[in-house]
């Protein structure tokens, strides 16, 4: 799960790790309240779960509380586009106004998941400011590294390996320590999945800050994070995805026009393959999981169908737990009491298959049955180019 | 032969009481596998499926030799359950759960480091030698004893690229789900490793996905050292980035972990890598 800039600061400065003064704002009053209250200039900074929001015109300086309210007058309601948003964009529904502060230096802090150790591993960079991928492909040997032992978290004289090899002067090395032991902790604890800042400033005066800062959280970790499950900000996620995830299934929404509903998430992004390697274009990711129901079956049609972009949709099922006969009874309830307009392609193998197959014939509904993978790919491909839809 | 598990495997069931445990253990049993009995904390001394069910993990090893074990426990209990059988001396753990937190199993993987034990998944399928023994989930009639194995970190593609061998006529030695989560027990460098040193293996499909780099790993393991033939495909082709597709494992993050790059790494290492997931048991059937 992802959360805003300001809700990732928050959390840091619960740990000690110092932040800019600054506060989240609605609306352009309380934009301009927020900035005089921080007084001088502010910077006002767009709040969605996207990264490049500079370039694209979502962080904005302000000498005043009154510029302050013209800048959050045009931002927000705007749709900010950035490289991580798609050409879709994202409409501005909080900005965060914050101090400004005298930067001498921009590092970068991050911890991630190291898979081959199984542990994380914390990254710390002297080229701040920079996404940290661009740093890793162009100047890789920028990129300071510390395995995190979980035991310990992170121990201060790995802290000073980095500080000390970013060239952070010997006087502020102390503060950054703390601030780096800090961000191990705010990881360990929270069950994080990526905690980063970037940039990492250092101030005139000698100060570290969290001048920006992104957490991500374990989706398997949240049930044991109550607090942070109301982070959750449901703006920021396409609604079929939310509607998803009410019924535990998985769906990503894609740009193609053939649906495809699948069980298992390997056989999933399989399916999606063939389907553009028979020439088509998925609509969607969506695993039904292993052990999904009739219920489940009709709920994740009916997310399928409120794509308005759907020409055709391939269900695609191998059953091992999800046994071909609820499959088929789920499809045909889902597709009468839906009144399903769409050409739909089944493809079923695995457990009670010939049951499975019996009740969609029965069911006097046209559905093709599709022999395989190749076939099944093949037979939407076509139905979607002959769909009046 | 086959790698891992065979006829003399004797399976624990931990969660055995459980719904899916329960019906998954009737299939193995059902299956052929021995299956010596199951653990629930609180039903210990309870009888389940005509087994016996034990309080602990150490007190079932005690008492019916299982060398094997395979969890059923929801996520929130189920690392504990991998360590209740590593610390048990259990030299095979298999972990079906899904959506255990990653920094648990970032407390279980330094904990198994100097045990013996080997885990396969956590979130798995689990391990089948076709005819002699099966653990885990896998429709059991789709498979067929032979000379391919199978490693992949997905269920249902594992399934299906197995029917497409079976209706080829081609068996299997053994197929291992090794889990889509992104810490697992075992990689897939190491499930090529036992295929290559098993005589009775003669042909090898791996099948990988989008997120981390463990197929890279194992592509060049492989041609260094793998001379039979090897058939890979990556799902994901047509995953967009920074989007975890189902999997908990399955992202491309910060570039890294793309299908493209998979693919072509484990193309230079010589693996014929299939680009339809429909061509699976062709390419092998070729190679043999």
């Amino acid at each position: 799960m992802k959360i805003h800039e300001y809700q990732a600061k928050a959390i840091l400065a619960k740990y000690d790790v110092p932040v800019p003064r600054g506060e989240v704002a609605f609306t352009v009053d309380e934009v301009e309240i927020a900035a005089k209250k921080i007084g001088g200039s502010v910077v006002v900074k767009a709040q969605i779960h996207a990264g490049g929001r500079g370039k694209g015109g979502g962080v904005k300086l302000a000498k005043d509380a009154a510029e302050a309210a013209e800048i959050a007058k045009k931002m927000l309601g705007m749709k900010l586009v950035t490289h991580q948003t798609g050409p879709e964009g994202r409409i501005v529904q909080r900005v965060l106004v914050e101090e400004t502060l005298p930067i001498e230096r921009e590092l970068y802090l991050g911890i991630v998941l190291d898979r081959a150790q199984g542990k994380p591993v914390f990254m710390a960079s002297a080229a701040g400011g920079m996404e940290i991928e661009e740093v890793a492909a162009k100047t890789p040997e920028l990129i300071l590294k510390e395995t995190i032992d979980s035991g310990y978290g992170l121990a201060a004289y790995q802290g000073r390996n980095l500080a000390f090899g970013m060239g952070i002067p010997a006087a502020s090395v102390p503060a950054a320590v703390a601030a780096m032991t800090a961000l191990a902790k705010v990881y360990q604890v929270n069950d994080a999945s990526l905690a980063e800042i970037n940039p990492f400033i250092l101030t005139k005066d000698g100060k570290v800050y969290a001048l920006d800062a992104k957490i991500t959280l374990d989706d398997n970790a949240l049930y044991r994070h109550k607090d942070l499950v109301e982070l959750r900000d449901l703006n920021e996620e396409d609604p079929l995805e939310v509607e998803a995830s009410r019924f535990s299934l998985n769906y990503i929404k894609l740009d193609g026009n053939i649906a495809c509903m699948v069980n298992g998430a390997g056989l999933a992004m399989a399916t999606m393959d063939i389907v553009k390697y028979a020439g088509g274009s998925p609509a969607n990711f969506l695993d039904v999981g292993g052990g999904a129901n009739a219920e489940q079956i009709k709920n994740a049609f009916r997310i399928l169908l409120s794509d308005p972009g759907v020409k055709a949709v391939l269900i695609n099922i191998f059953g091992g737990i999800l046994r071909c006969d609820v499959l088929a009874t789920g499809v045909v309830n889902a597709a009468r009491e839906l009144n399903v307009q769409v050409p739909v392609v089944v493809r079923m193998e695995g457990t009670n298959v010939e049951k499975g197959q019996e009740i969609l014939k029965a069911s006097g509904l046209n559905f093709p049955i599709a022999n395989g993978m190749k076939d099944a790919a093949e037979k939407v491909v076509r139905a979607a180019a002959g769909s009046g839809r | 032969m086959s790698v891992l598990v065979d006829g003399n495997t004797r399976v624990l069931f931990q969660g055995f009481t459980g719904r899916e445990a329960s019906f998954h253990a009737q299939a193995s049993i059902d299956y052929g596998t021995t299956v010596v009995g199951g653990v629930t904390p609180g039903k210990g001394g309870q009888t389940h499926l005509d087994l016996p069910v034990y309080n602990t993990v150490a007190e079932a090893v005690r008492q019916t030799g299982a060398n094997a074990s395979v969890i059923f426990v929801p996520p929130p209990f189920a690392a504990d359950a991998i360590m209740e059988a590593t610390e048990a001396g259990v030299p095979l753990v298999v972990c079906i759960t899904e959506g255990i937190p990653t920094s648990d199993m970032v407390r279980v993987r330094t904990f198994m480091q100097d045990r013996p034990t080997r885990l396969i998944g956590p979130n798995c399928p689990g391990i089948i030698s076709p005819g002699k023994c099966k653990i885990g989930i896998m429709p059991a009639h789709i498979h067929k004893q032979g000379h391919v194995g199978v490693v992949s970190r997905s269920g249902t593609l594992t399934y299906e690229a197995v029917g497409q061998l079976s209706k080829l006529n081609i068996g299997q030695s053994t197929c291992i789900g090794i889990g889509g989560d992104p810490i697992i027990g075992t990689s897939f460098l190491d499930a090529i490793q036992l295929f290559n040193n098993d005589a009775d293996t003669h042909a090898i499909v791996m099948i990988g996905e989008i997120g981390g780099n463990a197929e890279e790993t194992a592509a060049a393991y492989i041609q260094m050292h793998v001379k039979k033939p090897v058939v890979g495909f990556i799902a994901g082709q047509t995953a967009p980035p920074g989007r975890r597709m189902g999997h908990a494992g399955a992202i491309i993050s910060g570039g890294a972990g793309k299908a493209e790059d998979k693919m072509k790494a484990m193309q230079e290492a010589g693996i014929a890598v299939c680009a339809s997931p429909a061509e699976i048991g062709e390419k092998i059937k070729s190679r043999m």
